[in-house]
């Protein structure tokens, strides 16, 4: 038996059945990406004045994924259209690119990702030195911290490439902008002088079975912020793949209905196709909540 | 989008989401000059970052979504949608109002 209205409008609904089923599913969507909005709104309004970290994400890396997905929302309803106006060639041309800029897109997400597991907090103990580019040292006083990406990792001492900041003044950072004039540069720093870490009070031991180093890169744990950022993202590249694995699948050996059944066919390229609208336009709220607020 | 489009009609909506790709764009860049500005005031740089981020959403869902000329069963889904994601954005907003219950029952 043939699965009905895969082609023909339902007359209580007016629509084939699929478009209705990813209308319901995007409404779904909407609500988890939703409750998590919501996270992320208590969070930031909940967290202590002057702890909500800005300007820790690569705004050019964010700004061209955004162009990246606008450019696949693009293909995707081009290569719709151009099914419309029976133009298959023109289709794959256009779906082709859908799927590099989905490619694109991972690649730079997971650059961005690999680049937060390398950024690095380090607390020193007050009164030891860090010796700077330029052959000078700086004295380390209370609630200062050295800030950067880990560029050397020896037995006894790291080299970053940051700055020394201090957590009262980091505290005055309320804007991205604020955060762009901080000039970084390498500093070495002896392991000796890194506090060592303390968990509920008491000097951690890191595996090797040595006190651990009051250092962590700026992975999920490290800040509230990065863990929702992790979330949200993750969840959103989640739905990137799931979106290409569709719109690949259909572009490969999905395609073969476009000779049995082009009307059928050119329904699904339009329920993929709004499923990797949403997509996007879940991103054009995460790139300015994310990246420039 | 009805079945009765010909070739002619697509040609224009082409038209339609060449423009409307251009104006995302646009957007892009102007959300990302705005953040460049030294504006103290932080709801001023919500605002404006949200404001851009809405009208984008809008050109995203209207014209690459069809949703300017959609079927009123869709509306319909989308209506109850709003309504449920209008009351989860309230109850947020709400929860950290000091006169809320919530907080009156902490108080306490």
């Amino acid at each position: 038996m043939d699965i009905p209205y895969t082609v023909e409008p339902r007359q209580d609904t007016g629509l084939f059945n699929a478009k209705v089923g990813i209308w319901l599913f995007l409404a779904s969507e909407i609500m988890l990406f939703g409750a998590l909005f919501s996270a992320y709104i208590l969070l930031r309004v909940g967290a202590g004045h002057g702890t909500w970290p800005h300007g820790l994400l690569n705004i050019p890396l964010g700004m061209t994924n955004t162009i990246v997905l606008i450019v696949s929302s693009i293909t995707v309803v081009m290569a719709w259209a151009s099914l419309k106006m029976k133009n298959f060639a023109r289709f794959k041309m256009f779906q082709s690119i859908t799927l590099l800029c989905a490619l694109a897109f991972l690649c730079i997400k997971a650059y961005e990702y690999h680049d937060k597991f390398s950024h690095y907090e380090v607390n020193l103990k007050v009164g030891s030195t860090v010796h700077l580019e330029d052959g000078s040292t700086v004295q380390i006083k209370d609630g200062d911290f050295v800030d950067g990406h880990l560029l050397e990792n020896d037995a006894d001492k790291i080299v970053i490439h940051g700055h020394v900041g201090n957590k009262v003044e980091a505290a005055k950072v309320t804007h991205a902008w604020q955060e762009r004039a901080i000039k970084n540069e390498e500093i070495t720093i002896n392991k000796s002088d890194i506090k060592i870490r303390l968990d509920n009070g008491v000097p951690a031991v890191g595996a090797d079975g040595k006190p651990a180093l009051d250092m962590e890169n700026y992975g999920p744990r490290h800040l509230t912020y990065m863990s929702i950022y992790f979330t949200l993202t993750g969840l959103h590249a989640l739905h990137v793949i799931g979106g290409a694995l569709v719109i690949g699948f259909l572009w490969g050996p999905g395609a073969a209905m476009w000779k049995t059944d082009p009307e059928r066919y050119t329904n699904r390229i339009e329920i993929s196709g709004l499923f990797w609208h949403f997509v996007d336009l879940v991103w054009i709220f995460l790139f300015p909540v994310l990246y420039l607020l | 989008m009805s079945d009765h489009d010909n070739a002619h009609d697509f040609k224009k909506h082409v038209k339609r989401y060449l423009f409307v790709f251009y104006a995302l764009i646009v957007g892009t860049v102007l959300t990302v000059a705005a953040s460049w500005l030294p504006i103290e005031s932080v709801a001023v740089t919500v605002s404006i970052a949200l404001l851009i981020a809405c009208v984008k959403g809008f050109l995203v869902a209207g014209y690459f979504m069809h949703l300017i000329s959609e079927k009123k069963m869709i509306y319909g889904i989308l209506t109850a949608t709003i309504f449920f994601f209008a009351g989860l954005m309230y109850l947020t907003i709400w929860s950290m109002n000091k006169h809320s219950l919530i907080h009156l029952q902490y108080a306490q």
